[in-house]
C-alpha cells in the first residue's frame, strides 16, 4: 500500500493475459458458440437415426449410433444433386453478369460526371430498398410473358434486379476512394476511358470486386422467394426451395435429410468466404493505400 | 519542343469565374514558373493547358496549334502531379513505360527508353519496385521519369516539390533545373513558393486572384515590380511598406520622420503614397530613420532585425554583425525606395 504506483506497474505485467482473456477471448468464445451452434445442430441431426431423433431419452446433443441413411436418401432419392447444380449455375451466372453491369454503372455514375449522375445513384440505391416480397408479383407476370417460367433463365435474369443495385452501390464507394489524379494522369498518358477502367481502376478495385462478388453470390445462393415462385418442376429447383418443398411432405418433416441438405448447401458459401476472407475485409475498409 | 501561348484564357466554374482573361506567351525551351498565393488559379490554368479542364473562353496554342478542343493525350504534353499519381499496382518500370505501351511502341524501344530515363534520374536499382516501396524523393523522381520517357513537347509541373521536406526540396529543385538544361523541353511549373520561382525560372508569371500581375525574368520582377502585390510577393523577407504623404521633396511617414522622394518620381504634393523598401536595402547607421528593435535573428551569414518604425513593423537585413537587444533605438537609412498608390497598388516610382 505504501507504493501503489510501482505495485500496479508490477501487477500489470501479470494481469495483462488474464485481462485479455476476460475482455477479448471470453466474449469471442461466447460469440463463436452462439454462431456455430446451429451448424452443430445440423451436423448431429444429419447423422442421427430416426429412432434416436424422435426419442425423449438420452442426450439430445449427442449421437449414439451415427448413420448415413439421411444423406443417402438426400442424394439418391431426391434430385438434390440437380438442385445443387442449378444453384451453382444460377448463382455464378447471375453474380458475374451483375458484377459486370455494376462495374460499368458505378464507374459511370462516380467518374463520368454526366448530368443527373447523382440522382441516378440515389435511384439505384432506392431500387435496392424495394423488397423482393413486393417485386415478385409483377416480376412473375413478366417471367410468364417471356416464356421463361420454370427455367433457370427465370432466376438468372431476375436475380440481377437486386444484385446490380447492391453491387453498384458497393463499388461506387470503392471507386470514390481511388484518387482522380491517377485517372487524369492515365488520360495524359494516352489511355482511353476503357483502358483507364481496365488497366487502372479494376486492378486497384480487386478487393472491392471480391466483396461485391461474395455478397452477390451469397444473396443469390440463399434466394428463396423468386426461386419458389418462378420455378416449379423438381429439375429446375434450387437448394433452398428444393429442400423445403420436397423434404417436407404434408406435416411430415424429414428432419435428418432436411438438415443434411441445409448443411451441404451451406458448405460452398463457407468455403468461398474462408478463401477470400482477407480480401473481403480489406474490401470493406477502402481502396488505395500507397 | 514548342512554344505555348495563352490568349485571353478564362475559366468559370458554374457562375464563378476563377481565371479572368490571362495572356501568357512561353517561348520554346523556356522554363516558365507560375507563382501566386493559394487559390489564385495556378493549378486551374495548368490543367487547362493539359486539357484536363475545359476553357470557358480564349485560346491556347501549343507549338502553333490551337489545342482548345484537343484531347489531353493528343497535346503531346506530360504532367507531374503534386501527389505524384503513380499507379500503385505497377512497378517503377511499368509506371514509366505505361504511356509508351499504350502508344503501342515495340517492347524493345520501351525498355531502352525507360532505361535511359532511369539512368538520368538515378533510378536504375528501383525499376522492379512498387511505388509504396519508395521514399518521397524517389517517387518524385519516378513521376519525372514517367514524364521524360515520352519526350513530350511540354512538361507541366503542379507543385511537384511541396510534399518533400525542406532539404530534399532544395536538392530536387537543382535536379529539375539540371534536367531542363539537359533536355531543353518547354516547361510550365506551378508553385506558391517564390524562392522556387526565383531560383528555377527563365520567366516568372505572378498571379493573383485569377489575374496575371506581372511577367518577367526573376531579376526584372525583383528590381522592377509593377505593383505593390508583386513587390510584396517576390523577395524574402518581404518588402516593407510604410504609408506616407508627399511633402515637398520628401515623404512624411510619421511624426517628423521623412524619407526623400525617389529620384525621377513625379508625384503631386500632398498625395497619399505607400513607400516600399526591401529589408536588404536598409542600412543601420549613425543617423537616419529612428526605429526600435523588437527581435533580432542572426542566421550566420546575415542578421534579420525586426523593428518598429513610425508604428509599423519592418524588417531589415544587414550583413555586418551587431549586438542589438530588444528595445534599443537604432537608425536606419533606406538606400532604395519604391512608391505605390495606396488604393490601386500601382507603382508610382
Ligand atoms: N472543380 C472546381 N469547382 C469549383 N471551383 C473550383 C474547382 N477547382 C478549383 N476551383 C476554385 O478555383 C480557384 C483556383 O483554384 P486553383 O486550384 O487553381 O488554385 P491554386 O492557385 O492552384 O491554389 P493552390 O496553391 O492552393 O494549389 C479556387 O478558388 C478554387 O476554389
Ligand atoms: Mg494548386
Amino acid at each position: 500500500m505504501s507504493a501503489p504506483g510501482s505495485d500496479s506497474q508490477g501487477m500489470h505485467y501479470l494481469e495483462s493475459l488474464p485481462r485479455r482473456a476476460v475482455t477479448v477471448y471470453l466474449p469471442l468464445a461466447v460469440f463463436v458458440c452462439v454462431l456455430l451452434f446451429p451448424f452443430y445442430w445440423m451436423t448431429i441431426t444429419t447423422f442421427k437415426p430416426n429412432a434416436e431423433l424422435l426419442s425423449r431419452e438420452g442426450n439430445p446433443f449427442w449421437v449414439l449410433q451415427p448413420t448415413l441413411a439421411h444423406i443417402e436418401k438426400l442424394l439418391f432419392q431426391t434430385s438434390y444433386p440437380q438442385w445443387m447444380w442449378n444453384t451453382v449455375v444460377v448463382s455464378v451466372v447471375s453474380t458475374c453478369a451483375s458484377l459486370a453491369a455494376a462495374v460499368l454503372a458505378a464507374y459511370a455514375i462516380e467518374r463520368l460526371r454526366f448530368r443527373g449522375a447523382k440522382p441516378t445513384g440515389l435511384a439505384i440505391f432506392l431500387a435496392y430498398l424495394v423488397p423482393p416480397s413486393i417485386l415478385f408479383i409483377p416480376l412473375a407476370a413478366i417471367v410468364f410473358r417471356l416464356g421463361l417460367f420454370d427455367t433457370r433463365w427465370a432466376l438468372i435474369l431476375t436475380y440481377p434486379t437486386f444484385l446490380i443495385p447492391f453491387c453498384t452501390w458497393l463499388l461506387m464507394g470503392y471507386f470514390r476512394s481511388i484518387p482522380y489524379e491517377l485517372e487524369e494522369c492515365a488520360l495524359i498518358d494516352g489511355a482511353s476511358r476503357w483502358q483507364i477502367l481496365v488497366k487502372i481502376i479494376l486492378p486497384l478495385s480487386v478487393p472491392g470486386l471480391i466483396s461485391a462478388g461474395i455478397f452477390a453470390f451469397t444473396l443469390s445462393w440463399n434466394e428463396f422467394i423468386y426461386a419458389l415462385t418462378f420455378v416449379s418442376s423438381s429439375e429446375t429447383k434450387t437448394v433452398p426451395v428444393g429442400v423445403v418443398t420436397e423434404l417436407v411432405e404434408g406435416d411430415v418433416y424429414h428432419w435428418g435429410s432436411l438438415m443434411a441438405g441445409a448443411l451441404l448447401g451451406s458448405l460452398p458459401v463457407a468455403v468461398l468466404y474462408s478463401f477470400f476472407v482477407e480480401h473481403y475485409v480489406s474490401g470493406m475498409t477502402g481502396a488505395v493505400k500507397e | 519542343m514548342a512554344a505555348v501561348t495563352l490568349s485571353q484564357v478564362r475559366k468559370a466554374f458554374g457562375s464563378t469565374e476563377v481565371v479572368h482573361g490571362v495572356d501568357i506567351s512561353i517561348d520554346d525551351s523556356e522554363f516558365c514558373v507560375l507563382v501566386g498565393p493559394s487559390g489564385c488559379g495556378k493549378s486551374t490554368l495548368l490543367r487547362m493547358i493539359a486539357g484536363l479542364e475545359e476553357i470557358s473562353s480564349g485560346r491556347i496554342e501549343i507549338g502553333g496549334r490551337v489545342v482548345n478542343d484537343v484531347a489531353p493525350k493528343e497535346r503531346d504534353i506530360a504532367m507531374v502531379f503534386q501527389n505524384y499519381a503513380l499507379y500503385p499496382h505497377m512497378t517503377v518500370s511499368d509506371n514509366m513505360g505505361f504511356s509508351l505501351k499504350l502508344a503501342g511502341r515495340p517492347l524493345q524501344e520501351i525498355r531502352s527508353r525507360v532505361d535511359e530515363a532511369a539512368q538520368i534520374l538515378g533510378l536504375r536499382e528501383y525499376l522492379e519496385r512498387y511505388p509504396r516501396q519508395l521514399s518521397g524523393g524517389q517517387r518524385q523522381r519516378v513521376a519525372m521519369g514517367r514524364a521524360i520517357v515520352r519526350k513530350p513537347q511540354v512538361f507541366l509541373f503542379d507543385e511537384p516539390l511541396s510534399n518533400l521536406d525542406a532539404k530534399l526540396r532544395v536538392q530536387m529543385r537543382t535536379e529539375i533545373k539540371e534536367l531542363h538544361q539537359r533536355l531543353r523541353t518547354t516547361s510550365v511549373y506551378v508553385t506558391h513558393d517564390q524562392i522556387e520561382a526565383m531560383t528555377m525560372a527563365d520567366k516568372i508569371v505572378v498571379m493573383n486572384m485569377g489575374k496575371v500581375e506581372q511577367i518577367g525574368s526573376p531579376l526584372e520582377l525583383y528590381d522592377n515590380p509593377a505593383n505593390q502585390f508583386v513587390a510584396g510577393f517576390i523577395g524574402s523577407p518581404a518588402m516593407n511598406f510604410l504609408p506616407g504623404r508627399i511633402n515637398g521633396a520628401g515623404i512624411d511617414i510619421g511624426e517628423g520622420i521623412r524619407v526623400p522622394v525617389p529620384a525621377g518620381a513625379t508625384v503631386a504634393a500632398g498625395r497619399e503614397v505607400v513607400v516600399g523598401v526591401r529589408p536588404e536595402h536598409l542600412a543601420v547607421g549613425a543617423d537616419g530613420l529612428p526605429a526600435t528593435v523588437v527581435v533580432v535573428e542572426p542566421t550566420g551569414a546575415d542578421t534579420q532585425i525586426f523593428c518598429k518604425l513610425a508604428g509599423t513593423d519592418i524588417t531589415a537585413v544587414v550583413r555586418e554583425r551587431h549586438e542589438f537587444h530588444p528595445g534599443v533605438p537604432i537608425r536606419l537609412t533606406a538606400q532604395l525606395t519604391y512608391l505605390f498608390d495606396p488604393a490601386s497598388g500601382a507603382r508610382l516610382a
